[in-house]
């Protein structure tokens, strides 16, 4: 598991991700969102070993990340956001190697295990050079599987692959999720609410929410949207709608229909179908727009981070 | 010590796929080659004119030769070492694996330091063909002063490359760093000790060549075996700072 407290890291003057706190437990797989250099690449280097916080402590698997960096190092798997990768040696030499480094007592048995796991098997003696970049991506995953660690940091593990790629990683990400702690950092929303277990969104080096992507959107969203569409003119539409009891807010969709706000639980649907066709108009489509974690995501970080965190 | 071993193994063997080694290793080796004919051919005008006493025909001219070859050529099997690992990315991968830094750094020297030992190794033949040739064979004392010179030198020599090659991310930069340290190690600071009269045998110490060229010679002096192992150990702390400097930055 890991457990963050404070942590801090400056670039000369530059403070890229400032006193954050969290926590991710075992069989948790948790999603750090946020925009490009937010800080995500940094907290996740800092908690692998990489390179010191400036301020603040972490224990990664029980360890230190300063004064055990090396027990730390032994328990985490990590793939970076660019999958390091030796292109002249084969996938099976690479996973070899790196079990080595590792001391692992089979290295052999290990990375034929791994290739296996990511479904890389039939292709052990390709040299890593010629594999595509899903492949690639999931020999970078093998790597951080083979010691079979306590704790899995993926830094935006599915960034780059086609969408068939992307669902088999998703996949293998879960099934390691069961036992394991995961953190991963994405820029995808979906990803996030469907893969995490809980969601830290992260801007401008600040935690600014924290909870499960079903919350967050339950949290956010204060009303309820739907939007209608009539065949032909839709003069008139709007002041139809508008006078439906319960229905808040209206005004014209892009799209030539009409978009309309009523409070959560008080589905006005039905009553709106109904003035629409007593109007007159062919009423065509008649949809609930439910407010997408990207949409969240915009506004909490269009927002000012400390009011969002008071919020909370 | 393991991990070092392992990065030394890889970095060895990936000196084999490389065209930089084979170049190395096939200009070093010929031009060893020439020098030898060259030299028996010398030898034996000599006894055929029948110009006196023969010397005894020593191997000084080859090993000699060979630490001139490593100074133009160690830059360029250093200067991919560390420099490169940063470039493509997977010196996070080897900064995030329970690793420690001088394990690495050493790893490195390593596998460069074997695969010069390889060529070394190659390079007796000839002192085996003259040993084979000449009655009563060859001083082999001076032999292996001679040779325990060539790889000291070697040793330094790379230590100062993975250094520079951990200092600088770009290659050439850390080639041409590499070579300016070796230049001056090697010719240039041994200069002043002849101009000035205060501190000079301060710059004669620092002359690696002179250090060789007494092993060369075949005088053992515990200062001509220390003064090229204290370089090592400079290159390889230099090397191993300038990894822990880049975590801090």
């Amino acid at each position: 598991m890991i457990r963050v407290e404070g942590l801090t890291k400056d670039y000369g003057a530059r403070r890229a991700i400032s006193d954050l706190t969290f926590e991710a437990n075992q069989g948790e797989i948790v999603g750090f969102l946020g925009p490009n250099g937010a800080g995500k690449t940094t907290t996740m280097r800092i908690l692998t070993g990489y390179m010191p916080p400036t301020e603040g402590t972490a224990t990664v698997a029980g360890y230190d990340i300063i004064s055990e960096s090396l027990e730390v190092r032994k328990r985490v798997g990590y793939v970076p956001e660019t999958v390091p990768l030796y292109t002249d040696m084969t996938a099976f030499e690479y996973l070899k190697f790196m079990g080595d480094l590792r001391q692992l007592p089979d290295s052999d048995q290990r990375a034929e295990d791994a290739l296996e796991m990511v479904g890389l098997e039939d292709r052990a003696q390709s040299y890593i050079g010629s594999l595509s970049k899903g492949m690639r991506q999931r020999v970078g995953l093998a790597q951080a599987l083979l010691h079979h660690p306590e704790v899995l940091i993926l830094d935006e593990p599915t960034i780059g692959l086609d969408p068939g790629q992307v669902v088999e990683v998703r996949n293998i990400i879960k099934e390691m999720g069961k036992q394991r702690t995961v953190l991963l950092s994405t820029h995808i929303l979906s990803e996030a609410q469907q893969i995490c277990d809980r969601v830290l969104i992260i801007n401008k080096g600040r935690i600014i929410a924290e909870d499960t992507p079903q919350n967050l959107q339950a949290r956010l969203v204060g009303s309820e949207r739907a939007t209608l569409r009539v065949r032909g003119d839709s003069d008139g539409l709007s002041k139809v709608v508008g006078k439906v009891r319960g229905v808040e807010t209206v005004h014209g969709a892009p799209d030539g229909g009409v978009e309309f706000q009523f409070a959560p639980g008080q589905d006005v649907r039905p009553e709106v179908a109904k003035a629409v066709v007593d109007a007159g108009y062919d009423l065509l489509e008649l949809r609930p727009v439910g407010m997408s974690l990207e949409e969240i995501f915009l506004e909490l970080t269009r927002e000012d981070p400390n009011a969002a965190r008071k919020e909370k | 010590m393991r991990n070092m071993w392992t990065i030394a193994r890889r970095e060895y063997s990936r000196y084999f796929t490389s065209p930089v080694a084979y170049v190395v290793a096939f200009v070093i080796l010929l031009t060893l080659g020439i020098m030898f004919s060259l030299t028996m051919l010398v030898y034996s005008q000599n006894a055929f004119n029948g110009g006196g006493p023969a010397t005894a025909p020593d191997m000084s001219g080859i090993t000699g030769t060979f630490t001139f070859l490593l100074v133009l050529s160690v830059p360029a099997l250093t200067m991919r070492l560390i420099a490169d690992e940063t470039r493509m990315g997977t010196m996070e991968l080897l900064l995030t694996a329970p690793v420690r830094d001088w394990e690495l750094v050493t790893g490195k020297w390593l596998g460069a330091f074997l695969y010069v030992l390889t060529l070394i190794a190659v390079s007796i033949i000839y002192p085996l063909i003259l040993q084979f040739y000449v009655s009563p064979g060859i001083d082999q004392r001076l032999l292996m002063s001679a040779y325990l010179g060539l790889i000291l030198v070697a040793a330094a020599f790379l230590a100062l490359g993975v250094g520079m090659s951990a200092l600088f991310t770009n290659q050439i930069a850390a080639f041409f760093a590499t070579l300016a340290v070796l230049l001056v190690l090697w010719w240039l600071i041994g200069f002043p000790a002849q101009y000035v009269t205060a501190g000079g045998s301060f710059f004669s110490y620092l002359d690696l060549r002179a250090h060789f060229d007494a092993l060369n010679g075949g005088t053992i002096n515990l200062s001509d075996v220390i003064y090229p192992l204290s370089l090592t150990a400079l290159g390889l702390f230099i090397g191993t700072s300038a990894v822990e400097m880049r975590r801090w930055s």
